[in-house]
């Protein structure tokens, strides 16, 4: 970790025109001091600050490090701190000399903010030991009041750029979590019981208790039951719960075998004990309890990281269009700072609260309450993140941080989920129901045989069954391998909405790409106009450009790209999706769109139908011309498609006309299905057809008119670049630059289920090992205190090895594929500043 | 034999003074943040002048 960001700092320092302070593009040379160039004032300031207190290294802990100080907010902003009222809500401890609180600093980010945040004491003589949280964002300050008011304190922070945030409200004051001590409690515990109870099982084991004489199993299998106890009842308390609230569901959860082993165990114990017949299983149970904690621990750590990456490194590859005093600029959403002016076309996502300066706003709030009716707004008023932009363009000024972790909430949010019920339908599921039945079925047969032949041990036989089927791979395997590959691949530029994600990926058997946007990329080159009464005035170029700046479709971006215009406002703005869109301009009508939709509309051609994509132009009900595009395919997408080619069926969806069939039947060879023409509704149905076929269907579109779609393939990737058009429908979200990866991901995501299934062989195998031994009523506390830990001890270390193996494998490929560019981005956000440079 | 009784009991003993510790360290909130105390490490070196040759020195 600390490599890459000092390799990345080399090629990032080299980087002309980024701010030294926070590596932002800076507008000018206005503020360069000793050779490095800053973006701002604010900035600047917070270098001499720095340097003055001999806190340099700042900035040789990590690149850029800094947040943007947008002009510093003003001292009176924190005055209300002073009030003794507010203190007593925010401060952990006061007295008369000094006083200690906790601030949450959501800018926090990296080495270089634990460092300059613990070194404080240095900028202020009233300031004392501080100590930072990464994880919480948080820093603890000691300070002496009468040195350096809480305001001052407060001023000092925002000033170099740890702005507090403060919540008045309801102080949810520094609860430290319980559930993660209680985790913990419950893993030491487990481990202190497994441990001593197994050094008290050994002499017996071994035989050694020969020479102390019976009573010494008796002593060990009581400390056994006794200890094993508090384990059985806490540490794997939430077993328990699982697997009632799973039955009370009529849903047998994978919590429940394991309920049933844990029972059978330890009553077989109690017996065993008090009837003076051995030491019982308790070492086997606490081993047990403890490996499945173990696992479950791994499998936190695995979401917690992946959370966090979500939350604060720049997680959605999404951006929006900026609007400074240097022009519009598309920046990713991570780079946005409160008091932003945004322009959102039709369709964005309002990636933070907002205020509406400009436009007509109809926002649709479906992604956050379901109502799909949009809500007109007014100049002023405050427009909430999660909002969709529904007409023209709009003109906001952002109020609030950019929330990413509100965005994953979106994603993640019920209401676009799969109709099925995934969960219910994973692989670990599936195998844990036929796992419990046969269990209980060979438990009973085993007993039943047993009966018949001596009925004395019938009973030990059916619960020797149960204790030694252990549930132990089918619980950790699936949950540990998802979430890693999860983060691998979020660490490679590729999101998925949640773990199971791997395994629908994994069953794909048929890939449907669409082609604009997706397979061709949106660039001005090769943008021609054709027309029959003359060049595009200015003043036409003017219309045109400022109502296809509106639009994010791929063809109206190049349009806006290709003219030289000046934006005039556009009224009645209307976009129909796969036909085109209309808007009136200076009093002129004008409709770019499709050819049959402009005839439709009235306007008659007297151009011949091209062979290429285009966009015909009506003004006034006036035909005028047709743009012509010509079609560039991102890099590397023929490699993609003869690397698909081999494993996949492909198909090829698009909403253009035919002209281009040839080139993509070249292209995908002679027996893939090409449809062109297709509507959004089209799209969703030939999905569809594909399912009712038998075929499991990932789709990769760019989620502009084919959400519908997207939503109902088995696994639908977004392919995104640069616009803020969010489809919460999606499985995956994928940066475009990362579409050639496709064919490494889903061969990754095959070897991720593999090493799923191979984990169920190798407990399998244990099982059949141990159950054998158990139905034929052979079953002795030393076998199952042998074989049970060592299946989840095999299990977890053969499930985390390959991960990781594979996961090294992964980014490797990707790595060695692509510039270097990308990964520095989510180390560090300033890239994309340097993307426009 | 009765003897190992003793010991069996005094290194139950030691077990369950370690098992106190942990408790402890739990409760006192030392499992609260692993996190910073390694990035901590990375920086904790006195503050030096800034000087681009040192910087050069750590990226090898």
């Amino acid at each position: 970790m600390l490599e890459q960001q000092t390799t990345s700092t080399t090629s990032l320092r080299s980087a002309e025109g980024a701010c030294f302070h926070c590596g932002e593009r800076c507008p000018d040379d206005r503020f360069v001091v000793e050779g490095k160039p800053f973006c701002c004032f604010g900035c600047q300031t917070v270098y001499w600050l720095l340097r003055e207190n001999g806190l340099e290294q700042f900035y040789e802990l990590n690149s850029m490090p800094g947040t943007r100080i947008r002009g510093a907010s003003p001292a009176v902003k924190w005055v209300f701190l002073d009030d003794p009222a507010v203190q007593e809500k925010l401060f952990d401890y006061a007295d008369k000399t000094q006083a200690r609180v906790t601030l949450h600093l959501p800018a926090i980010h990296c080495v270089a903010c634990v460092w300059l945040l613990e070194n404080l004491f240095k900028l202020h003589p009233g300031i004392g030991h501080s100590q930072v949280n990464f994880t919480r964002h948080e820093a603890t300050i000691a300070f002496a009041p009468q040195k350096i008011k809480f305001s001052e304190l407060a001023a000092l922070l925002a000033s170099i750029g740890y702005e507090p945030e403060l919540t008045l409200g309801e102080i949810d004051k520094a609860a430290p979590s319980p559930l993660q001590k209680k985790a913990w409690l419950q893993m030491g515990l487990a481990a202190f019981a497994f441990g001593n109870i197994m050094l008290m099982s050994l002499p017996v084991y071994f035989g050694l208790d020969a020479a102390s004489g019976p009573w010494f199993k008796g002593f060990a299998g009581w400390i056994g039951i006794l200890m094993a106890l508090p384990v059985v009842t806490f540490s794997a308390g939430d077993f328990w719960t699982a697997a009632w609230l799973g039955l009370r569901q009529h849903m047998l959860t994978l919590e429940v075998p394991i309920v049933i082993g844990l029972t059978a165990i330890y009553i077989t114990s109690m017996v065993d004990v008090f009837s003076h017949r051995g030491p019982g299983y308790s070492d086997s149970l606490c081993g047990l309890i403890f490996f499945l904690l173990c696992g479950r621990w791994f499998q936190k750590r695995t979401y917690a990281r992946l959370t966090f990456d979500r939350d604060y490194k720049g997680f959605f590859p999404l951006s929006v269009v900026r609007k400074d005093s240097a022009g519009e600029a598309s920046v990713a959403i991570s780079q946005l700072n409160i008091g932003d002016r945004l322009i959102l076309r039709n369709g964005e996502l309002l990636p933070a609260d907002a205020r509406l300066i400009e436009g007509e706003a109809w926002i649709d709030y479906s992604f956050v309450t379901g109502e799909s009716d949009p809500v007109s707004c007014q100049a002023g008023d405050h427009l909430y993140a999660g909002g969709r932009q529904v007409g023209g363009a709009i003109e906001v000024s952002t109020i609030k941080p950019v929330a990413q972790s509100y965005l994953a909430e979106l994603w993640n949010n019920e209401a676009f989920s799969k109709k099925r019920d995934e969960n219910a339908d994973s692989l670990s599921n599936r195998y844990s129901r036929r796992f419990t039945k046969l269990v209980i079925g060979i438990a009973l047969a085993a007993a039943a045989f047993w009966l018949f032949k001596d009925d004395t041990k019938a009973l030990k036989v059916f619960t020797s069954v149960l204790i030694v089927a252990c549930p132990c791979a089918l619980a950790l395997t699936a949950p540990l391998t998802h979430g890693a590959a999860q983060r691998i691949l979020s660490r490679v530029g590729i999101f998925l909405k949640g773990p199971l994600v791997i395994e629908r990926m994994a069953g794909v058997d048929t890939i449907v790409l669409d082609k604009t946007g997706t397979l061709t990329c949106a660039d001005a080159r090769g943008v021609e106009f054709a027309q029959t009464s003359g060049d595009l005035t200015d003043g036409e170029k003017n219309w045109i450009g400022s109502l296809a700046r509106f639009s994010t479709h791929p063809n109206s971006v190049r349009i806006a790209k290709s003219l030289a215009f000046t934006a005039s406002p556009v009224r009645e703005f209307k976009e129909i999706p796969g036909f085109g869109i209309e808007g009136e301009v200076d009093d002129r009508r004008i409709l770019i769109g499709s050819r049959s939709w402009l005839a439709n509309r009235g306007a008659g051609m007297d151009l011949e139908a091209v062979a290429t994509t285009s966009s015909a132009v009506a003004i006034d009900g006036k035909f005028r011309g047709t743009f012509v595009f010509e079609n560039s395919l991102r890099p590397e997408v023929a490699q993609l498609i003869s690397q698909l080619g081999n494993r996949f069926q492909l198909a090829l969806l698009s909403g253009d006309n035919e002209h281009e069939a040839a080139r993509f039947k070249t292209l995908f060879g002679g027996s893939t299905e090409l449809r062109f023409n297709q509507s959004p509704a089209d799209k969703l149905n030939f999905i569809r057809e594909l399912q009712e076929r038998g075929h499991k269907v990932m789709m990769v579109g760019d989620g502009l008119n084919d959400a519908g779609a997207l939503r109902q393939s088995d696994v639908g990737v977004a392919v995104v670049e640069k616009i803020g058009i969010f489809s919460p429908a999606s499985d995956i979200i994928l940066d475009a630059a990362e579409l050639p990866r496709l064919a490494k991901v889903l061969e990754f995501s095959r070897s991720a289920v593999k090493v799923v299934r191979a984990g169920f062989v190798i407990s399998a195998l244990y099982n059949i090992v141990g159950i054998s031994i158990a139905a034929a009523g052979m079953l002795a506390p030393v076998v199952c205190a042998i074989l049970m830990p060592l299946s989840s001890a095999t299990v977890v270390t053969f499930t985390c090895g390959m991960t990781a193996w594979l996961g090294a494998g992964i980014s490797r490929s990707c790595k060695a594929d692509r510039a270097p560019s990308r990964e520095t981005q989510s180390i560090h956000p300033a890239m994309p500043a340097l993307e426009g440079a | 034999m009765s003897v190992i009784i003793i010991l069996i009991l005094a290194s139950l003993g030691v077990g369950l003074l370690f098992l106190g510790a942990f408790i402890w360290s739990v409760r006192s909130g030392q499992y609260e943040d692993t996190v910073t105390p390694a990035m901590r490490i990375l920086a904790d070196e006195p503050a030096e002048t800034f000087s681009e040759t040192k910087s050069k020195d750590k990226s090898t």
